[in-house]
């Protein structure tokens, strides 16, 4: 196990200063995954299991004899992140019951891309959200495969070149719009399902926190800016987070029991073109593109405002 | 005491799993498994076993939920058959890569396409080479005693690796036959609750499964392969162990009247029993032939293979799995890689019989000893193989 650093400069009161993801791994420059995985760790603690799905967050941590979790962690595959905590859980409950593992609560968390989850890991998702297995599955989403070398996945949102959705000629780029997974996930009934950033700690922290103390199957969708795949400076990716959040083009919200709740709205959207202009994977639109990914954006964040709307008139 | 009775294998071996009190088991439904991972679903319903059954949405998830407990520390099982073992295909070396003691039953079954759901060796044969310790069973007694070992082999730190028990879909499988299912309190004895030698805790936080770069992932391969190859010595250890308590013997190749024969017949699995037959009414009529039958397939008993042909003319290979554009069966062609070396050698005559639930009669087995004859006498040539019971 690495040695633990602690850093008492992290609002001690408010956070815990344990870092159970270690500094010193592999991520790139203003990994937004890294990021985001180390404040989920500050949430969990300790007591913490994860399964991890192949991709970035796992080659970046991994590399043996080096290790940058100090929480136990396996890697199986990449499709079948769902499907080992699956395990892991049943395992655990049924050792409890014999009297053969630690009788404390124990947040089993399963840990992939937006391509392990929205593509090929999708199926092993579905079936233990629906099994209700006691777990928290986290997408930190960089909308591609960014390990491999950029390609384009089903969350790559509309307009985006990558190396497999270049633009050119005659394509804008990717001309699907972005996978809804968080939604997705909402369908199968689970007791809890949020969109978070790292670039909102304590909204992040605080759905984590919520996410693990939720009995059942929970979802955490964390939107990961990524300098490298979407061509932004790395000092910005902070800053790129909250510009998705203030231009709505991820808002931020939770779904609880089915009611939906949005946590950060803006009285005043930010246009689009302020998120869009920072970053390479999207220099090549020009306005019509950028009009029409305005709509949708306006379309979407209007749906979910009406439908918070209408879910607040229920608790009437 | 153990007791006597009529029993269906297939419920005979969720009795073994019942009996070696796994603790979880993910399974999904594929002909000809069904049996088997039915009666463990109403095992646990019925409070008869105290398990977790994940009743997963793929095979391939079952196998990977079996990984997941196994790394928790769970004893764990799963069941599957042809297209569902292939689906499993990459998740079972990452189970003995990460040397896993996942125990896993097939009932045997052929690939697609065209679809069949009847019996032969080529799911398994397909995963001969992923690291996993391979059992074959000819009846009910094998299949419910190998479960039992399987568990202990798996489990032993010396060992470390996964176990799969083979049994020939329907033939096998469904099938009612005179056992002996053993005590809870002998199994117990026999079969301590897992010790796991690396499991994810708290308290010893480590990391299970990393990216392996080329400095190391020959030595890591190394240390698998020396694992599977030693395993060997504790398989051998364990079943005399079995011997000892239960009466029943258990070697890595079984031999019936091989006494002085001139040519034996080599299968693996439950056709042996027709064989058995075919060899008896043969050596009425004064043929010298016997049978060999491959329990151990994995990691393959070289020595004991050499012992049981020493000194035979011919031996007729008999596989239920045609290797495309290959050399015919894959166990004729490792008896002859495993002879090739050595200095005096019978003649090896591949067949291949029974793909897709075709029945091998024992005619078939006649036919099969006429044919081996008949090329010994022309002086051990002939093609590669010959395919037995074809319509043409």
């Amino acid at each position: 196990m690495p040695q633990e650093k602690q850093h008492p400069g992290f609002i001690p009161r408010l956070i815990s200063p344990r870092e159970l993801f270690a500094e010193g791994n592999r991520g790139c420059q203003g990994c937004g995954e890294a990021l985001a995985i180390r404040q989920i760790l500050k949430a969990a603690g300790p007591d913490t299991i994860v399964c991890s799905a192949t991709g970035c967050v796992e080659i970046i941590s991994s590399p043996y004899p080096e290790t940058a979790w100090r929480v136990p962690w396996i890697h199986v595959a990449f499709e079948n992140a769902a499907a080992v905590a699956s395990g892991v859980e049943a395992a655990i409950k049924i050792l409890k019951k014999r009297g053969r593992y630690h009788d404390r609560k124990i947040n089993i968390i399963a840990l992939a891309g937006d391509g392990g989850t929205a593509d090929i890991g999708l199926q092993a998702l579905s079936g233990a959200f629906e099994r209700r297995h006691d777990f928290t599955y986290i997408c930190t989403d960089n909308e591609a495969y960014m390990n491999t070398g950029i390609q384009r996945s089903s969350a790559t949102p509309y307009g985006a070149s990558t190396t497999t959705s270049p633009a050119g000629k005659e394509s804008i780029g990717q001309t699907t719009p972005k996978k809804d997974m968080p939604m997705i996930a909402a369908a199968h009934d689970i007791p809890y399902v949020a969109t978070c950033c790292p670039s909102y700690p304590m909204d992040l922290l605080a759905k984590a926190a919520k996410a693990f103390n939720t009995e059942g199957p929970s979802y955490l969708h964390v939107l990961s800016p990524c300098p490298t795949g979407w061509r932004h400076e790395s000092h910005l990716t902070v800053e790129i987070g909250r510009l998705a959040v203030e231009t709505g083009v991820f808002p931020l919200y939770e779904i609880i029991e089915g009611r939906l709740k949005m946590n950060v709205v803006m009285e005043k959207r930010k246009p689009v073109k302020e998120y869009l202009k920072h970053q390479g994977r999207f220099r090549h639109l020009g306005p019509d593109e950028i009009e029409e990914i305005q709509r949708i954006v306006d379309e979407k964040y209007v749906r979910l405002l009406r439908r918070a709307e209408f879910d607040r008139s229920l608790e009437r | 005491m153990g007791i006597r009775t009529g029993m269906e294998v297939s419920i005979a071996i969720s009795e073994a799993v019942k009996l070696s009190r796994a603790e979880v088991i993910a399974a999904y439904p594929i002909t000809p498994q069904t049996h088997i991972v039915e009666e463990l679903a109403r095992m646990v319903a019925d409070g008869e076993l105290d398990a977790k059954f994940i009743m997963v949405e793929s095979e391939h998830s079952a196998m990977s939920a079996c990984i997941g407990a196994a790394a928790a520390g769970a004893r764990s099982f799963t069941a599957t058959a042809a297209q569902g073992l292939a689906l499993m295909h990459e998740m079972l070396y990452i189970a003995s890569g990460l040397r896993l003691p996942v125990v896993m039953a097939v009932a045997n079954r052929a690939m697609s396409a065209p679809l069949s759901i009847w019996g032969d060796h080529s799911d398994i044969m397909a995963e001969r080479d992923s690291g996993w310790i391979q059992l074959f069973a000819e009846t009910g007694q094998d299949a419910f005693d190998l479960t039992i070992q399987a568990f202990r082999i798996a489990e032993d730190e010396r060992v470390s690796l996964p176990v799969v028990v083979n049994i020939d879909g329907f033939t096998l499988s469904h099938v009612i036959e005179p056992l002996e299912i053993e005590s809870q309190e002998d199994v117990d004895r026999f079969l301590p609750p897992f010790k796991p030698v690396i499991q994810l805790d708290p308290d010893k936080p480590i990391s299970i499964g990393p990216v392996g770069f080329p400095e190391i992932y020959t030595e890591i391969k190394k240390q698998q392969n020396v694992a599977l190859v030693e395993s060997y010595k504790v398989i051998r250890e364990i079943w005399n162990e079995f011997r000892d308590m239960f009466g029943r013997e258990y070697h890595p190749v079984e031999s019936y009247r091989t006494e002085d024969a001139e040519i034996l017949i080599h299968i693996a699995g439950s056709t042996a029993g027709t064989a058995r037959i075919a060899v008896d009414m043969l050596r009425e009529k004064g043929e010298k032939v016997g049978l060999i039958r491959t329990r151990l397939w994995r990691p393959y008993p070289f020595e004991d293979m050499k012992k049981a042909v020493a000194g035979v003319k011919a031996v007729a290979a008999v596989d239920r799995c045609l290797s495309f554009g290959g050399q015919g069966g894959p166990m004729c062609s490792e008896l002859k890689s495993a002879m090739y070396n050595l200095e005096e050698k019978p003649f090896i005559a591949g067949f291949i019989a029974g793909l897709g639930g075709r029945d091998i009669t024992i005619e078939d087995f006649f036919t099969i000893v006429k044919e081996t004859k008949k090329m010994l006498e022309e002086g051990g040539g002939g093609e590669e193989y010959r395919m037995i019971g074809v319509r043409e």
